[in-house]
C-alpha cells in the first residue's frame, strides 16, 4: 500500500484540530463545522479500510500478513559498543485484532461529534482537545511499536483530563485529577515492562540484530536472548511480574474490579460527547492492549492465568450489575452497567477459545454502539430536564414516544435480547467460556449477571417512561433532528449486526483462529 | 612545572580565561560608565557567546593539564567531552538566566548594582565550569567555593527584603558547614591516600580492614559537600528557603547550572576516583571499601521521596518548583546508582531538558511576578482565559517536568529507568515510577488553577511583551519537539560520556 492511509486516518484529526486553533474562538459554526469533517473524513476512511480488508491475512505474529502497513525509521541513534544502536520504527498496520476498533473509533468519535454541538462554553479549546483525544486513540489502535504505542496511549490522556476538568459536572475537578493519575499509574508499568521487553528481544535489521519495540518481533520466542531480563530461558520469574504489571496497567483502564473507581466518577461528570468517547472506545484500549500485548507476548502465562482473569471478568459482571441495582442517578446507573458488561469482554478473553475471542472482541465493538448510545440517552434527557435521578420522573412514553422507542431498543440490546448485537456476542462468549473446561464453572456463575442486567434496566425503564406521569415535566419535548442523526446509525448497526453478525465477525475471524492457535501451542 | 608547560596547558582553559576576561571587562566597565548598566547584560552575552564558541572547538578533546609532579600521569584539570558538555550546560542556562535578569522586575529595582550582580553569576559560572573539569581535591575545593561564594551574595541580592535576607543567611551557614565537613574529609582522604589526584586514589587500589572505616566516614563528609550543591536529603534544607528568598532568575540558576556542576562534580568523583574497570557491556566495576551502590540507593529514594511528598502541600510555586528540582535530583542520582554508561548517557540527557523545562517554569513564575508580584497558585486561577499564551507553555513546561509523552522530560525520564533496568535495579526503578506518578500531582495542580478553576472578579490577566515571549517560545517548542526527534540530543550525549582516565 503505497498511499499512507493509517498515518492520514490518524492524523487526520490533529489537522482539524491545527484549523481550529486557527479560527477566531466567535467562529462558533466554522470551528463545528471542521470538528465535523475531520470525524466525517475519519469515517470514511475507516469504511474504506472495511472495504478494502483482505479478510484471509492473518496477522498477529506474521509482520508480512498485516494490512496497510506503514513502516518508517523514526528514531535512529547510532551504534555505540555498550548500548547498541537504539531504533524506533513509526510502525503502523492492522489485522483482524484491531479493524473492527479502528473502525468503531472512528464511527463512536462522529456520533460524540455531533453530540458536542452544544457545548455551552469555550467550543474552540473543546473541539481542539477533542480531535487531539481522537488521534490518540486512533493511535493506540494501529501502532504495531511499543513505543509508538505507549506514546499514543499517553497522548489521549491530557485532552481527557481537561476534557472532563473544564466541560464537566460540579465535581469535575477531582474525576479529572482521579481520572489522570490512576491512569497514569496504570501506565508507568506498561513503561517498566516496555523498557525490559526492549532489553531482551532484538531484531534483524540489515544483517544485524539490535533490540525492538517491535509489537510483532517480541511475540517470537527466537527474538529473545538468552540472557535477557524478560527471556523465557531465564529461569527467573520477571516474565510473570512483568505480564502482572503490564496486566495492571491495561486493567485500570477497561476497567476491571478493583481498579474501576474513576470510571463512575469520570462518567458522571464528564459531559455527554466525552461519556459516550469514554465508555464507547477509551476501556476497549484496555481490552485491545491485553490481547495485542499481555496475549502475545506472554502467552504461557496467559494460559497460567486464563481462570484469574476470568474471575475478574465474572467478579465485574456480578459486582457491576449488582451496584448498577442501587443506582438513583441514571448516568451511574449506566456507568456501572458498563463496567458490568466489559466483564463478558475478560470472561471470553479467558476462555482462549476461537468462540470466545470472538465473542470477546464483537462484545468489545457491541459495548462501544450500546453504550454509547445509553449514555446519549442520559445526555438527552439531562439536556431537558437538567436532572438525572431516576425517581424524578415516571410516565414520560407518552410525553417523549421515539425518545422511549430509541431507549428500548438500546435497554433490549444491553440485556441481550435475541436479534440485536448485544445477544450475538454475549452468547459467544458464553458459549466460549463454557466449552473450556477451565473457566465453566465461572461461565455458569456469570449468566446470573444476565439476569441481573435484565433487572435494573427493566426497572429503570419502568421508573422512566412508565407509571404515572409527573406533571412537572410537561414542558419536556420529544427528540430533535440532531439527536435523531445521533441515534439512527446507532441504532442501525446494533439491529443489523444483531441479524448479520457475520458481517462483523467475517473481518476478525482469520486473526482470531491464528491467534488462538498460537497462544496454545506457545502457551504450553 | 616550568612555565612553558604552564602556558601550554593554559590552552586547555580557553572558555575558563574568557569567563574571567568577561568578569573582568563587566567589573571595569561598571566602574567606568556609571550611567551606562543598561549595556551590562549584553556585554555579559557576548562574553558567553565567545566562551560558547571556545566550548565548541573544544568538544571531543580529551587533553589532561596542569601536572604538578613528573610522576603523575593525569593533571589537575580534565578537558574531556563529559566536562565540555556541563559546561555547554553551564553557558547555554547563563545565557538563559541573564536574560532572564533583563526581564525581572526584581533586577531592574536595583539596577544600580546591576554591574555586582553580573560579576557574581560570572563568578559562579568561573566556579562551575572548573568544577565540571576538577581532577583534584584542591581544584574541587576552590571552584565549590567560588561558586558558592559568588551564590550566596547573588542568592540575598534584594537585601532591603526580609525573606532574601533570610535565604541568603540559610544558604550561608548551611553552605559554611557543609564545605567545612567536606574540607575534613578531603583531609582524610589525604591521610589515607596521601595525595589529592582522583586518578591516584583510583590506582591506589582497594583498601581493607580498618581503613575501610576511614575511607567510609571520609567519602560520607565528602558527599556532604557535593550533596549540598546537589540538594540531596539529608542537605536540602536550604534548598526552599533559598529558592523561594533569591531572585527568580537566581533560584532557576541555581535549580538548573549548580545543581548540573554538582552533579559533573558527583559523577567525576565516583567515576575516577573509585571506579576500577569498565566491562565490555559499558557497566563499571567499583573499588571495594566503600558500597557507593547502597549509599547513593538510599539517598535517592529519600530525596526523591521526600522532594515530591512535600511538593504536594505547597501554595508558593516557586517553594514548589524548589521541592520539585530535589525531587529531580532524586531521579538523577537514581540513574547514576546502575553505574553503567547508561547511567551517563541518561545523566547527560536529562540535563539538557531539564535545562529547557524548568527554565522555562521558572520564567512563567518570573512573568506573572513581574506583573503581579505573586508566586501564589491561588492567582493563577483562570490563566487558561485570561492569558492563554503563558497558561498553554506553562503546561508545555509542567507535563515536561512530569514526564508525560510526548514531552522531552518523559524521554530523560525514560533514559534513566533504561539504565536502571538494563542494570536490573527492578525496585529502585519501581520506587521512581511511582514517586513521578506523585510528582504529577503537583504539577496538575497548577494547570488546574491555570485551566479549570473559573476565572473570579480578581482574577489576573498578564499581557507577555515580545522579549518573554520571544524566550518562552525558544523553550517550549524544543521541549516538545524533542519529545518527538530525541536522536540528536542523545547521540550528542553518546559522545559526551568519555571521562578523562578512561
Amino acid at each position: 500500500m503505497d498511499f499512507p492511509i493509517l498515518t492520514l486516518i490518524t492524523f487526520l484529526p490533529i489537522i482539524g484540530m491545527i484549523v481550529i486553533l486557527f479560527l477566531k474562538s466567535e467562529q462558533k459554526d466554522a470551528i463545528r463545522y471542521t470538528a465535523l469533517i475531520s470525524t466525517a473524513l475519519q469515517l470514511l476512511l475507516a469504511v474504506f479500510l472495511l472495504m478494502n480488508f483482505n479478510y484471509q491475512a492473518v496477522g498477529i505474529n506474521d509482520e508480512s500478513s498485516f494490512q496497510f502497513v506503514e513502516k518508517v525509521r523514526w528514531i535512529t541513534i547510532p551504534n555505540i559498543s555498550w548500548l547498541g544502536t537504539i531504533k524506533i520504527d513509526y510502525f503502523l498496520g492492522i489485522d483482524g485484532l484491531s479493524i473492527l476498533m479502528v473502525f468503531l473509533t472512528a464511527f463512536v468519535s462522529f456520533i460524540a461529534t455531533i453530540s458536542s454541538w452544544n457545548i455551552p462554553k469555550q467550543i474552540k479549546g473543546y473541539m481542539a482537545m477533542f480531535l487531539l483525544l481522537d488521534t490518540g486513540m486512533m493511535g493506540v489502535f494501529v501502532a504495531l511499536d511499543f513505543f509508538l504505542f505507549y506514546v499514543f496511549w499517553e497522548v489521549m490522556l491530557l485532552p481527557m483530563y481537561f476534557l472532563i476538568g473544564i466541560w464537566g459536572g460540579p465535581r469535575k475537578e477531582y474525576a479529572a485529577i482521579k481520572f489522570f493519575i490512576y491512569t497514569l499509574f496504570g501506565s508507568i508499568f506498561i513503561l517498566l515492562t516496555m523498557i525490559g521487553l526492549y532489553f531482551s528481544a532484538t531484531e534483524m535489521v540489515d544483517g544485524v540484530r539490535l533490540h525492538t519495540f517491535n509489537l510483532i518481533e517480541l511475540t517470537k520466542a527466537a527474538s529473545y536472548s538468552a540472557d535477557g531480563i524478560l527471556s523465557s530461558a531465564n529461569p527467573n520469574n520477571y516474565r510473570f511480574i512483568a505480564y502482572i504489571l503490564l496486566f495492571i496497567g491495561f486493567a485500570i483502564k477497561i476497567p476491571m474490579f478493583p481498579f474501576h473507581t474513576w470510571l463512575p466518577d469520570a462518567h458522571v461528570e464528564a459531559p455527554t460527547p466525552i461519556s459516550v468517547i469514554l465508555a464507547g472506545i477509551l476501556l476497549k484500549l484496555g481490552t485491545y492492549g491485553i490481547l495485542r500485548i499481555n496475549y502475545s507476548i506472554f502467552p504461557e502465562i496467559t494460559v497460567q492465568l486464563a481462570w484469574w482473569i476470568g474471575l475478574f471478568g465474572v467478579i465485574n459482571i456480578i459486582y457491576g450489575a449488582l451496584v448498577a441495582l442501587a443506582q438513583k442517578d441514571f448516568k451511574k446507573l449506566i456507568a456501572y452497567s458498563s463496567i458490568s458488561h466489559m466483564g463478558y469482554v475478560l470472561l471470553g478473553m479467558a476462555s482462549l477459545s476461537v468462540t470466545g475471542i470472538s465473542g470477546a472482541i464483537f462484545q468489545m465493538f457491541n459495548h462501544g454502539t450500546i453504550t454509547s448510545m445509553l449514555f446519549l440517552i442520559v445526555g438527552v434527557i439531562y439536556d431537558r430536564a437538567h436532572t438525572r435521578g431516576l425517581e424524578e420522573f415516571g410516565g414520560l412514553a407518552n410525553k417523549m414516544p421515539v425518545y422511549t422507542g430509541f431507549v428500548s431498543v438500546a435497554f433490549f440490546a444491553a440485556i441481550g435480547l435475541p436479534g440485536l448485537s448485544g445477544f450475538i456476542s454475549e452468547s459467544l462468549v458464553f458459549i466460549g467460556a463454557f466449552g473450556y473446561g477451565t473457566t465453566r464453572i465461572l461461565t455458569i456463575v456469570a449468566l446470573l449477571g444476565i439476569l441481573l442486567g435484565a433487572a435494573y434496566m427493566l426497572w429503570t425503564l419502568q421508573r422512566l417512561f412508565f407509571g404515572k406521569f409527573n406533571e412537572k415535566w410537561q414542558a419536556l419535548t420529544d427528540i430533535n433532528s440532531r439527536e435523531y442523526i445521533m441515534f439512527i446509525p446507532l441504532t442501525i448497526v446494533i439491529i443489523y449486526l444483531g441479524i448479520q453478525p457475520s458481517l462483523a465477525l467475517d473481518f476478525m475471524n482469520t486473526s482470531v483462529k491464528a491467534f488462538v492457535q498460537f497462544i496454545n501451542t506457545a502457551g504450553f | 612545572m616550568d612555565l612553558s608547560y604552564f602556558i601550554t596547558s593554559l590552552t586547555t582553559i580557553q572558555p575558563e580565561l574568557m569567563v574571567s576576561a568577561t568578569l573582568l571587562v563587566v567589573l571595569v566597565f561598571d566602574l567606568i560608565f556609571k550611567q551606562k548598566k543598561t549595556f551590562i547584560p549584553y556585554i555579559a552575552l557576548a562574553g558567553l557567546v565567545a566562551t560558547f564558541f571556545f566550548l565548541i572547538n573544544q568538544f571531543g578533546i580529551s587533553q589532561t593539564a596542569f601536572i604538578t609532579s613528573a610522576e603523575k600521569q593525569y593533571g589537575i584539570f580534565s578537558l574531556d567531552p563529559f566536562g565540555t558538555f556541563f559546561k555547554f550546560i553551564i553557558v547555554v542556562s547563563s545565557f538563559l538566566v541573564i536574560l532572564m535578569s533583563i526581564s525581572s522586575s526584581e533586577i531592574k529595582n536595583v539596577n544600580s548594582r546591576s554591574g555586582e550582580y553580573y560579576t557574581l553569576i560570572f563568578g559562579m559560572i568561573l566556579g562551575m565550569m572548573f568544577l565540571a573539569s576538577a581532577n583534584d581535591l584542591i581544584l574541587i575545593y576552590i571552584s565549590l567555593e567560588l561558586l558558592s561564594l559568588s551564590s550566596y551574595v547573588l542568592a540575598g541580592f534584594l537585601k532591603k527584603e526580609r525573606r532574601p535576607s533570610e535565604a541568603a543567611m540559610k544558604y550561608l551557614l548551611f553552605g559554611a558547614i557543609s564545605s567545612a565537613i567536606m574540607l575534613f574529609g578531603m583531609s582524610l582522604f589525604y591521610g589515607l591516600f596521601a595525595t589529592t589526584n582522583l586518578n591516584v586514589i583510583a590506582s591506589l587500589g582497594s583498601v581493607s580492614g580498618m581503613e575501610t572505616i576511614t575511607l567510609t566516614i571520609s567519602t560520607i563528609f565528602i558527599f556532604a559537600g557535593i550533596g549540598y550543591k546537589i540538594s540531596s536529603v539529608p542537605f536540602h534544607f536550604w534548598t526552599p528557603d533559598v529558592y523561594e528568598g533569591a531572585p527568580i532568575p537566581i533560584t532557576a540558576y541555581l535549580s538548573v547550572a549548580s545543581k548540573s556542576a554538582g552533579f559533573a562534580l558527583l559523577v567525576r568523583f565516583v567515576r575516577v576516583g573509585f571506579t576500577n574497570t569498565t566491562l565490555e557491556n559499558g557497566f563499571w566495576i567499583l573499588l571495594e571499601g566503600f558500597d557507593w551502590q547502597l549509599f547513593l540507593t538510599i539517598i535517592a529514594i529519600a530525596t526523591m521521596t521526600i522532594g515530591n511528598l512535600i511538593a504536594l502541600w505547597q501554595d508558593n510555586l516557586k517553594r514548589m518548583l524548589a521541592y520539585s528540582s530535589i525531587a529531580h535530583a532524586g531521579y538523577l542520582i537514581a540513574a547514576l546508582v546502575a553505574f553503567n554508561n547508561e547511567s551517563l548517557l541518561a545523566i547527560l540527557v536529562y540535563f539538557v531538558f531539564y535545562l529547557l523545562m524548568n527554565f522555562g517554569a521558572f520564567y512563567v513564575v518570573m512573568v506573572v511576578k513581574n506583573k503581579h508580584n505573586t508566586e501564589d497558585i491561588n492567582d493563577y486561577d483562570g490563566f487558561g482565559t485570561t492569558s492563554p499564551f503563558l497558561a498553554v507553555v506553562m503546561s508545555f513546561f509542567l507535563f515536561s517536568l512530569a514526564g508525560v509523552p510526548p514531552f522531552a522530560g518523559f524521554i530523560g525520564k525514560l533514559y534513566i529507568f533504561i539504565a536502571l533496568v538494563d542494570a536490573k535495579l527492578l525496585v529502585l526503578a519501581i520506587i521512581a515510577l511511582l514517586n513521578s506518578t506523585v510528582s504529577v500531582y503537583y504539577y496538575m495542580r497548577v494547570l488546574k488553577h491555570m485551566f479549570l478553576t473559573k476565572k473570579t472578579d480578581n482574577s489576573k490577566t498578564v499581557e507577555v511583551d515580545l522579549f518573554d515571549k520571544v524566550v518562552l517560545l525558544a523553550l517550549a517548542i524544543p521541549t516538545l519537539v524533542l519529545g518527538l526527534y530525541f536522536s540528536g540530543v542523545v547521540n550528542l550525549a553518546q559522545n559526551s560520556i568519555n571521562i578523562l582516565g578512561f
